[in-house]
């Protein structure tokens, strides 16, 4: 197998999630609606009650819209990277997941394809809420919109491949409202993406610390500083370390003979 | 024709927990062979299907596909390999075109390349006209011509069948019976067909009959016929599938 073979897949896989993602008009509209509705109205309802003192990357006072911002964006990709999951399970039971699997190509190559394009998925619409959040008001440094890019690749590809990890397990889709409850709820609410760890840590100890291991706060953190042209390298170090944690795992999860694929009880699987 | 098998299956076993679906299953298919796997539901057909394409894996026993075990050697061993499974695995809101696209570039195979062999293949199977259709839009029959178009792009070596006329209308499972049968009569690819529907079979195919997860007989359609001591291949199927622990 070459190295233009291993493009020619990677482009096919890319090319194929985006003409899905572009079909699947609702939900783009609902991936934009969701962190909308939490920037338009919770973040204006708590605007007097949440006062956000000076951390960095804000040089000065910040309105709370501002700073929920790249915990939305956040959000767009955790909500992204759940949706892939669901899709991937919905391929495996509609067989379409095995189109992939039998490719001559090694499976942990197949499975990162899966993830680039679950991420380019995840930017666009990173992209598309910034720019309605920009009309709205919340603007960031001009370089900003660049500088946030690879921390927007990097906490897409730890969402996408706790998406693709989450997939290896879950034998059926009805098994999903569970990963809401138990995963994404958790994961958002406790990290920094609403209020910052020292509000939590005010009002709980325990919170505190579990939101300082979660690593959605560090996802969180690599963008809300590079969204203003900062780097911030424990967050990234986490945030990547995760990422190959996840990948890992999920490859091990998908490996016929080692993985949770030869346990799930059926040729249907 | 080459000498090395298509496939081969040796001491195969698997089992889903203490649940044995195989049992010591061993078969060869020569270049250029139509070999019909005859079983009924659940003897066992779709895990051998999940073994072959390496969805599973099997401790015991061992399989290659034109000579490429497909454990230690799972690429070389899936790039000669096509396949068709009984669930259709089209992406219903993609166009053929779209589609076949996508499995060309899985293997590998460049735009231009691609193109002219998507034309040939979906005009062989009389659907070009329609390569611009979303896949949603065509009828049953129309989308497994098109997964079988698609199997052979890469141009294996052998292609696997999982009882692909399932819920299909007569003209278009006969439709596929004969495609099928004629690829294997123009060239060297071998087929491996699992069914439980015996007027699929043709006089010069090879026979395995499985059952409850072992073999019961193997060979041409008469060294069956004359294993189950029966006259033609539903009483042959019938005998050897009735007795459910001998053989």
């Amino acid at each position: 197998m070459s190295l233009p073979h291993y493009l020619r897949a990677l482009k096919g896989v890319m090319g194929r999630e985006l003409l899905r993602f572009l079909h699947q008009r609702e939900r783009f509209i609902s991936a934009l609606v969701r962190p909308l509705l939490w920037l338009f109205i919770f973040a204006a309802g708590f605007r007097s009650t949440l006062g956000v003192a000076i951390i960095p990357p804000y040089e000065t006072y910040i309105l709370y819209e501002v700073y929920i911002t790249p915990g939305l964006l956040g959000m767009v990709q955790l909500f992204n990277g759940m949706q892939s999951s669901l899709s991937m399970v919905y391929d495996r039971e509609m067989g379409s997941m095995k189109t992939l699997l039998v490719s001559p190509l090694p499976r942990w190559f197949l499975l990162t394809c899966k993830l680039l394009a679950g991420v380019l998925v995840s930017v666009v619409q990173a992209y598309v809420f910034l720019l309605i959040a920009f009309f709205h008001g919340i603007e960031a440094p001009l370089e900003g919109y660049l500088t946030v890019l690879p921390a927007l690749i990097l906490s897409g590809l730890m969402l996408g491949a706790l998406g693709l990890l989450l997939s290896s397990f879950i034998k059926q889709l009805e098994n999903f409202a569970g990963v809401m409850n138990f995963v994404i709820f958790p994961m958002f609410f406790l990290s920094t993406a609403l209020y910052p760890l020292w509000k939590v840590q005010e009002s709980s100890e325990a919170l505190y610390h579990l939101s300082r291991f979660n690593p959605f706060t560090h996802a969180v953190e690599l963008i809300r500083f590079a969204l203003y042209g900062q780097f911030n390298l424990s967050a990234c170090l986490v945030t990547a370390g995760t990422t190959v944690l996840f990948l890992t795992l999920a490859v091990l999860g998908y490996n016929p003979s080692k993985g949770m694929m030869a346990r799930k009880g059926g040729p249907g699987a | 024709m080459s000498a090395v098998p298509a496939l081969a299956v040796e001491s195969l076993s698997f089992a889903y927990g203490k649940k044995r679906a195989l049992d010591q299953v061993g078969f060869q298919v020569a270049a250029g062979q139509c070999a019909i796997l005859l079983g009924p539901n659940g003897a066992g057909k779709t895990t051998l299907f999940s073994l072959i394409t390496h969805l599973y894996d099997s401790r015991e026993g061992r399989i290659r596909i034109a000579g490429h075990d497909i454990k230690s050697r799972p690429c070389p061993a899936l790039a000669a390999l096509g396949v068709v499974f009984q669930q259709q695995t089209l992406d219903l809101d993609l166009s053929v075109m779209q589609n076949l696209r996508y499995h060309a570039a899985l293997h590998g195979i460049g735009d231009g390349e691609a193109r002219r062999r998507i034309q040939a293949e979906l005009e062989r199977f009389g659907m070009y006209e329609r390569a611009g259709e979303k896949v949603r839009q065509l009828n049953g029959g129309h989308r497994r011509r098109v997964e079988i178009a698609r199997a052979l792009l890469h141009r294996p070596r052998l292609l696997l069948l999982d009882e692909p006329t399932v819920g299909l209308d007569v003209p278009s499972r006969k439709a596929i019976v004969e495609h099928v049968h004629a690829l294997t009569r123009s060239g060297d690819m071998a087929v491996l067909w699992a069914t439980h529907l015996i007027d699929e079979i043709h006089p010069d195919d090879r026979l395995i009959v499985l059952h409850a997860g072992r073999i019961r007989a193997q060979g041409s359609v008469n060294e069956v016929l004359e294993r189950a001591g029966a006259t033609d291949v539903a009483g042959a199927f019938e005998q050897l599938t009735a007795r459910k622990e001998a053989a």
